[in-house]
């Protein structure tokens, strides 16, 4: 089984947003950078399919050579190789761009199942794996939290507004991951040593010339003026109740 | 050149989804602000009779896809005729709920065409031939404003933030014809519906929320108590899903949902960083806890600092007392 996992390095979800000098992006001096976290159930499920009916797990990114971490992390999880798409400033490209990318090179391998993590937390797009499916023209089951695979079956759960959604298909497949899918392993030591060793392929990649979706400027929220306490016990209630009602009319 | 609105009407079960109404009303505001129209598309088995509920949105065209094979949502054979319509109508934007259906199939449907999608955007605007958008990053931490580059600008947008308005009026009905190539079908998916009755996390317009300070999982009972008193939905903190009290489905933040409610409150809920960035654009916010230094009283509208265990019941019992 040929498995590809597409990943992404991202800000962690600690990063205080500031914005930088181009207006657009953030200011990343002071970031610490991670494999996307819905990321990790893409590396694990990839990592699970693999050790039930062999294969080879070969992550994939988009990203400046300081991405390569992010990669080593998945190779120490256990994938046993990867592949970068040599790009600079991937957070200012739109999800399009990166998935025709990925696409591009998808098409010259040989591959059953690709993993995705549902989205990428830093731009939050929601977009490449399904996008990925339509440029390969082939289906795609997002968000998944269940996944059974017989063969090049599976069946796929995934949650939706008043109830669950299950689906049955055959591979080729583009899943893309959620929370509750599985646990993700820790890298072992030994894990990260070997991932050291682990071949990454480095090739140029090829954007279209312009962006479909630009984004022209970054802002932070409103602040919200202070909030009000009430009270330090239940005697507050009936204020709260009246306030809820009355002034902000919410209930 | 391509002009107006076309909105994807998302239904289940011949029932228009509270979502498709919000999109509706947000293409119909675009299309009044900027002198255009609105058509819509509705995809599904038996849709045909929904078709009247749909015109009370403003539509003025309604391209309707009805036959048994599309009974239960498939990407792909949904996404055929969806574009289907788009070539009919010609549009400069589209839009989607950004809910699960509609985040499935807009960067389909966008890919399909050759054009990039804006996901889950609080303001759209559509001006001289411009289509631009806000929308959250970082889970909320910041919003970027983006512009489409090419036609169709392809969206989605995020539920709670256009409240549906109706505008009745006549809207013609056109059949899509379209035959589908043999892999539309090959993901095929059923759809088992839950037994809660409470509303869904993501479109419910109050929510009560349990961090790890609501203690275990037999306690959370309090926080649906409250949560029916207030017929809201339920969420909580990953401190607590993670513990297995809750499912998943019920995590707020930014490895959970992202939530705009009116009213989200938040009872033993510390307000970490990744908690605040998936709730901290519900309207209002209100904090029970007993730390007076916990951040979440840096967001919340109105606080009380105490034991849960006691203002949470006598919350309850003031809610009923006063229905
Ligand atoms: C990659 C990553 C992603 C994450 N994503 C999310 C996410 O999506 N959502 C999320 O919520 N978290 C997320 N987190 C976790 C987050 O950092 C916090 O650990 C978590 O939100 C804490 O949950 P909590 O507030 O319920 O628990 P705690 O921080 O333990 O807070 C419990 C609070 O309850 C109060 N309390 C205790 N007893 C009572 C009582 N009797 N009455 C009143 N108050 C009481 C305490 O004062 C305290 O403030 C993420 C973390 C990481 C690293």
């Amino acid at each position: 089984m040929n498995i590809l996992v597409c990943i992404k390095q991202v800000p962690d979800t600690e990063t205080k947003v500031k914005i930088g000098e181009d207006g657009k992006s953030i200011d990343e001096s002071d970031v610490n950078f991670v494999l996307n976290p819905y990321d990790e159930f893409a590396v694990e499920e990839a990592l699970q399919l693999k050790e039930a009916a062999g294969g080879e797990v070969t992550v994939i990114t988009v990203g400046p050579e300081s991405a390569t971490s992010a990669m080593r992390t998945a190779l120490a999880m256990g994938a046993d190789k990867g592949i970068r798409l040599d790009a600079e400033d991937v957070r200012l490209k739109d999800s399009f761009s990166i998935a025709r990318a990925l696409a591009t090179s998808i098409e010259e391998l040989d591959y059953d199942v690709i993993f995705c993590g549902k989205k990428a937390v830093d731009d939050d797009n929601h977009q490449v794996g399904p996008m990925l499916s339509a440029l390969l023209d082939i289906p795609c089951v997002s968000t998944v939290t269940q996944l059974e695979i017989e063969g090049t079956s599976f069946t796929a759960t995934r949650e939706v507004e008043g109830g669950r959604e299950i689906y049955e298909g055959e591979f080729p497949a583009v899943f893309t991951t959620d929370k509750g899918l599985n646990e993700p392993r820790y890298a072992a030591l030994k894990g990260i040593m070997q991932a050291k060793k682990k071949p990454i392929d480095v090739s140029d990649v090829q954007f279209p010339e312009a962006d479909s979706v630009v984004i022209e400027s970054m802002e932070m929220p409103p602040e919200s003026p202070p909030g009000r306490i009430l009270g330090d016990s239940a005697d507050a209630v009936p204020e709260l109740i009246r306030l809820l009602k009355e002034e902000a009319k919410v209930l | 050149m391509a002009e107006g609105i076309l909105v994807f009407a998302e239904q289940r079960n011949g029932q228009l989804m509270k979502a498709a109404k919000e999109v509706l009303t947000a293409g119909y505001q675009i299309a009044e602000s900027s002198g255009t129209t609105v058509s819509t598309v509705v995809v599904g088995d038996g849709v045909s009779s929904i078709t009247d509920d749909i015109s009370q949105f403003g539509a003025s065209t309604i391209y309707v896809a009805d036959d048994g094979e599309l009974a239960n949502y498939s990407g792909l054979a949904y996404a055929e005729y969806i574009r289907a319509a788009i070539e009919q109508a010609d549009p400069a934007v589209v839009l989607f709920p950004a809910d699960s259906m509609g985040q499935d199939l807009a960067p389909v449907v966008a890919a399909k065409l050759g054009v990039g999608n804006g996901s889950d955007v609080t303001e759209i605007q559509y001006q001289d031939g411009t289509v631009t958008a806000k929308r959250p990053v970082y889970a909320g931490k910041s919003l970027v404003n983006i512009t489409f580059q090419q036609s169709p600008a392809v969206l989605t947008v995020r539920p709670n933030t256009y409240p549906p308005e109706e505008h009745p009026g006549e809207a013609s009905v056109e059949n899509l014809d379209v035959s589908l190539p043999d892999n539309a079908l090959r993901v095929t998916a059923r759809f088992e519906v839950s037994e809660s009755e409470r509303p869904e996390l993501t479109e419910a317009n109050r929510i009560v929320s349990g961090g790890r300070g609501v203690g275990s999982p037999e306690d959370f009972e309090i926080i649906e108590k409250l949560a029916d008193a207030m017929s809201a939905a339920v969420g909580a903190s990953r401190a607590v899903t993670d513990a297995g009290w809750r499912p998943y489905s019920e995590q707020v933040g930014q490895t959970g949902k992202t939530v705009s409610p009116a009213l989200y409150v938040a009872c033993g809920i510390s307000g970490a960083i990744q908690h605040l960035a998936g709730m901290r654009s519900s309207k209002v916010i209100v904090a029970i806890n007993k730390d007076p230094d916990a951040p979440i009283f840096k967001v919340a509208d109105y606080g009380i600092t105490g034991d849960l265990f006691e203002v949470v019941p006598r919350m309850i019992e003031e809610l009923k007392n006063e229905s």
